[in-house]
């Protein structure tokens, strides 16, 4: 049913899967990689080379051409791609068991390194749930993969790199954007001062930021900073978006809304595999507990990326090196020392691209109100459920998002849990006096999507026919 | 929403809701249907309320469709074919 067990098993396209991937096959690793999506780039390199093949990637920015060099080392390195494949149960001993939508097949790793990247953190406000509120990062997906972009009425809200990033690119690309509700409330200069030389090591980055403020100031897309308590407004549909700003309420017509807060480690699958977790305060999130080389206290799982801790694509993609190197000197293919010695340029590189990082966790950490929501707010998308629920749950003696979920069914629809999991977590540890630590997460058990049953029994046939 | 695209010579040709519609190769059916124009794509099988997409990249569930007569799929991490029919999906799936 497994062809043979692979050296490696890499989860996850995007820049540390990559990266992960050539960088074993160079040290003489056999290498599986597992990815969910028809071409590897993964979400920030989404369709790089579809994108390239028909001249739009230029006009993404260079920081996204840069993904096509990736793809195509990867390509040439002679690792198995299993495309359109959803891994949906990954076993501590090395295990995965993936989906193409018709069939599932076991795919065996003496390693595992799961590189499945970042999701957006859940941004809970008013009327989220109403058709046209969507994230950025849906939207940029739609303008990187098939060149949708905004048009009039289209409003963003929310903070971080990305919110100025994706509006300055659909100002390029002749999109529209109605305005930025700016709801970071870090003040810049003190934040700045605090991380100075953070600053100035990540001057590169710092400069394209002012270029994107610049871009949009140009193109005179009005920007509202201080923003607090947005709530989208409409029938059935989002129509108008109403924001508090200076202590005035304000209100604007909308043909849709866009939501961005930062993103948080994709942990589902290193939860289900039983790796440590630990509550990371700065980055408000759930990360794997890893070594340098990203090797979790299971034996055969490594983690590299993103759904380690959020640090940006050219940090995932080094991290993804170190995990490969960390691999191999586990199967004892070369030594720890020719290990460390190959890491040190790598690490180099993690700490200059990485540097503005505590600047912008800083500056962009999300606001109380939105990882602990008011209780009309609903939570839960999947199951309808409010935060007012969560806390009556939390009032009548649960201690845990499980009970939690066994009392309301919160975190019970098909997502899993995904889009209401850290909100559960931040809700309840307000309201127990708790740490998030302390409260925990959600349990996660396989499988991590949906399955049919035809799929599942697609592997006894699989395995009936040998 | 979304502005038109340019229509590409190798667009494919879909059905969403009954319609004919022309997008984009690469497109995924939860695209197709933000192309179409459909106000909502699905109904909340627990509160009724419609829904539409939110996250695009399969984290949500909030695309459920039924493509090709085949319900409850996340119609993101669907990529497009010709002759595809592509329909709301009206609260849970049938069993």
């Amino acid at each position: 049913m497994s062809d043979r067990p692979f050296d490696l098993v890499v989860i996850g396209g995007g820049p540390a899967g990559l990266a992960a991937a050539s960088q074993a096959r160079q040290l003489g690793l056999s290498v599986a990689l597992v990815d969910e999506q028809p071409a590897p780039g993964g979400q920030i390199y989404r369709a790089v080379e579809r994108a390239e093949a028909e001249g739009r990637a230029t006009a993404l920015g260079e920081d996204y051409r840069h993904g096509l060099g990736l793809v195509r080392a990867f390509h040439e390195c002679g690792a198995t791609l299993f495309a359109s494949h959803q891994a949906w149960q990954v076993e501590p001993g090395g295990r995965v068991f993936a989906t193409d939508g018709k069939a599932s097949r076991l795919i065996e790793g003496r390693r595992v390194l799961v590189a499945v990247g970042a999701i957006e953190r859940p941004v809970p406000i008013r009327g989220w749930t109403l058709p046209g509120v969507m994230s950025v990062g849906a939207a940029q997906i739609l303008h990187k993969t098939i060149g949708l972009v905004p048009d009039a009425g289209v409003w963003i809200a929310g903070s971080g790199p990305l919110t100025l990033h994706f509006a300055a690119e659909i100002v390029a690309a002749g999109g529209r954007i109605a305005g930025i509700l700016d709801t970071a409330h870090g003040r810049l200069p003190e934040t700045a001062l605090r991380h100075l030389g953070g600053v100035v090591r990540g001057w590169r980055y710092v400069a394209r930021g002012l270029g994107y403020l610049a871009r949009l100031r140009m193109a005179d897309v009005r920007r509202v900073s201080g923003v607090e308590n947005v709530e989208a407004l409409g029938e059935g549909r989002v129509e108008r978006v109403r924001w508090r700003s200076g202590g005035q309420w304000q209100e604007a017509p909308a043909s849709g809304l866009l939501l961005h807060e930062g993103v948080v480690p994709n942990t589902h699958m290193t939860m289900a595999i039983g790796c440590a977790h630990d509550w990371d305060e700065a980055q408000k999130c759930f990360r794997p507990r890893t070594d340098r080389f990203g090797m979790t206290d299971v034996e055969a799982i490594l983690v590299a990326g993103d759904c380690g801790s959020i640090g940006g694509a050219r940090v995932a993609e080094c991290r993804g090196r170190l995990a490969a190197l960390g691999a191999a000197a586990s199967l004892g293919v070369i030594s720890a020392a020719e290990r460390d010695r190959l890491a040190g340029p790598v690490e180099a590189e993690v700490s200059a691209h990485g540097a503005l990082r505590g600047f912008l966790d800083d500056l962009y950490a999300p606001a109380a109100e939105l990882c602990v929501p008011p209780d009309d707010v609903m939570v839960c998308r999947c199951e309808g459920i409010t935060a007012g629920r969560i806390r009556e749950a939390a009032s009548l003696g649960c201690r845990g998002p499980n009970q939690v979920k066994s009392f309301t069914r919160c975190g019970m629809g098909p997502c899993q849990g995904r889009m209401c999991g850290p909100t559960v977590t931040a809700t309840l540890a307000a309201a127990l006096g708790m740490t998030p630590q302390e409260v925990g997460a959600f349990r996660i058990r396989p499988p991590l999507k949906p399955l049919r049953l035809g799929e599942l029994a697609a592997l006894a046939d699989a395995e009936a026919g040998e | 929403m979304f502005r038109k695209p340019p229509e590409a010579p190798d667009a494919v040709l879909v059905e969403v809701e009954g319609r004919p519609v022309r997008v984009p190769p690469g497109a995924s059916a939860a695209a197709a249907a933000l192309i179409a124009g459909l106000a909502s794509t699905r109904t909340s099988p627990v509160t009724g309320e419609p829904r539409a997409p939110y996250c695009m990249m399969g984290v949500c569930f909030e695309c459920l469709l039924v493509i090709d007569d085949e319900p409850s799929q996340q119609g993101c991490m669907v990529t497009v074919r010709p002759g595809m029919r592509i329909r709301r999906q009206e609260g849970a799936r049938e069993l």
